[in-house]
């Protein structure tokens, strides 16, 4: 079942498509983030008294990354020649995109978790 | 052959000169250095309210943590360059670069986040808290202390506090911006025309510190300063008590003077005819540490030649000059602001 999993996931295509999924997230989360902020102290002079659903997009977002970064680790793994992949095959391309991918997830997460605790700290429209 | 010896002499002198210089240069750095520690009231590491407190306490830590990374990275280095070939797998050196290159830093940095983040939650204030507000003027500060429940008393060019009290500065300008710090008290913060910015402080060490105007807001920019008196809570009531009393000026030629020559037009000092909001209220301009805005010290000859030539001292100043004022007349002035106690 396992390996069937990781099958599955290594005849995924990976394309550059595939590559700007975490780094995408991480600018909607930031996005969201700030405009709530932004229209909630506009209009409400305050913006965490219910942070409830910042939470939960924060979790969701670190999630998809997470997920990204999963998938990524599993076809970054797919048998070949050590790093750098650098030669002209179908291999070494899928395996240098998903360890663009994984790595790019790494940042994410961290750029989201990063982003997510000013919000959750300040609570303050000052 | 002689002619090369003594061209590498003149070379030898040149560098041993250059040498000498680059000593007395990085000397005097290190003596600027030194001496700015000597500053105890102008000085972001030498405070006297809590939230400047934070502020250097964070300071020491970056350093301190600072230090520490260069130190490691430089033995890293020197690890690196003296190690034989092949000490290090590929395998081992990716390794080391995703932990020392990536996950560390990460660490680190998310590791200082949650220690500066509950630094940068302002103080909380209530209605009963003492408010000043602050308007930054080209080049001087308009003040005006708002305690709860009575009118506010004006002001200029010198804020006082009581320790151990909450105080909210509601900073605004009115012309350019401007930006208010006091160093030993909190961070800086700007005043921007239209808005008003809150700065919630707390002094903890009676006083007399400096604060000054820190974004570029016209010729005199640097010569904007602010004297600052934290007091114990007693004396700054009482001190704003006799603030809040209308001046009681001795019958003086200054007086006349001051009217004749249309200074009320422009400056307010109460219980007397002058009610003009242009300029900073005289009304007890003697009791104050220094004149235009932390330039001149409170003395007769400095406010008389400020009377007559403002330019000369503040450059761009709104104020006019009164260069055809005989200069006995303006010594008559400057003695009757300062008997404005």
């Amino acid at each position: 079942m396992k390996r069937g999993l990781r099958d599955r996931v290594r005849a995924l295509r990976v394309t550059l498509w595939t590559l700007i999924i975490p780094p995408t997230l991480w600018a909607a989360h930031f996005l969201f983030s700030y405009l709530w902020a932004a229209v909630r102290c506009a209009k409400l002079g305050s913006f965490a008294d219910s942070p409830a659903a910042f939470a939960i997009g924060t979790v969701l977002a670190l999630v998809l990354i997470a997920l990204a970064g999963i998938l990524a680790h599993i076809q970054s793994r797919i048998p070949g020649d050590p790093p750098p992949h650098e030669s002209g095959t179908d291999v070494d391309r899928v395996r240098f995109l998903a360890k663009a991918t994984l790595l790019l997830s790494g940042l994410s997460f961290a750029g989201v978790v990063f982003t997510a605790m000013p919000v959750l700290f300040l609570q303050d429209c000052r | 052959m002689y002619k090369y010896k003594v061209g590498a002499r003149r070379v030898r002198r040149c560098e041993k000169g250059v040498m000498r210089r680059a000593r007395r240069i990085f000397g005097a750095m290190a003596a600027t250095l030194l001496i700015a520690g000597c500053n105890r009231h102008q000085s972001a590491l030498a405070p006297f309210g809590a939230e400047a407190e934070q502020v250097r306490h964070l300071t020491l830590v970056l350093v301190v943590g600072s230090v520490v990374i260069l130190v490691a990275l430089a033995g890293l280095w020197v690890a690196a360059v003296r190690a034989p070939e092949g000490r290090l797998s590929h395998k081992g050196g990716m390794r080391l670069v995703l932990v020392l290159g990536a996950l560390v830093p990460t660490l680190v940095l998310f590791a200082l986040l949650l220690y500066a983040l509950p630094m940068m939650r302002p103080r909380p204030v209530s209605r009963a808290d003492l408010r000043i507000t602050v308007t930054g003027e080209q080049f001087w500060w308009r003040v005006a202390y708002q305690p709860a429940g009575t009118p506010p008393v004006t002001a200029a060019n010198e804020v006082r506090i009581p320790v151990g009290r909450t105080v909210a500065f509601q900073l605004k300008a009115s012309d350019v911006i401007h930006s208010f710090w006091i160093p030993g008290l909190a961070g800086k913060m700007d005043m921007i025309p239209g808005r008003t910015n809150e700065l919630v402080v707390r002094a903890d060490v009676p006083g007399r510190y400096r604060g000054a105007c820190t974004e570029f807001c016209g010729l005199s920019h640097a010569r904007m300063a602010l004297d600052v008196v934290a007091m114990e809570p007693a004396a700054f009531d009482r001190w704003l008590a006799l603030q809040r009393r209308p001046a009681a000026p001795a019958p003086a030629r200054g007086q006349a003077l001051f009217a004749e020559n249309g200074c009320a037009g422009c400056h307010t000092v109460r219980g007397t005819g002058a009610l003009g909001t242009i300029g900073p209220d005289l009304t007890h301009f003697g009791s104050r540490l220094r004149v235009a805005a932390g330039t001149l010290p409170m003395e007769t000859e400095a406010i008389a030649r400020f009377i007559r030539k403002p330019d000369d001292a503040k450059p761009g100043a709104r104020m006019p000059a009164f260069p055809h004022l005989p200069p006995d007349d303006a010594r008559q002035i400057a003695t009757y602001l300062q008997g404005l106690q």
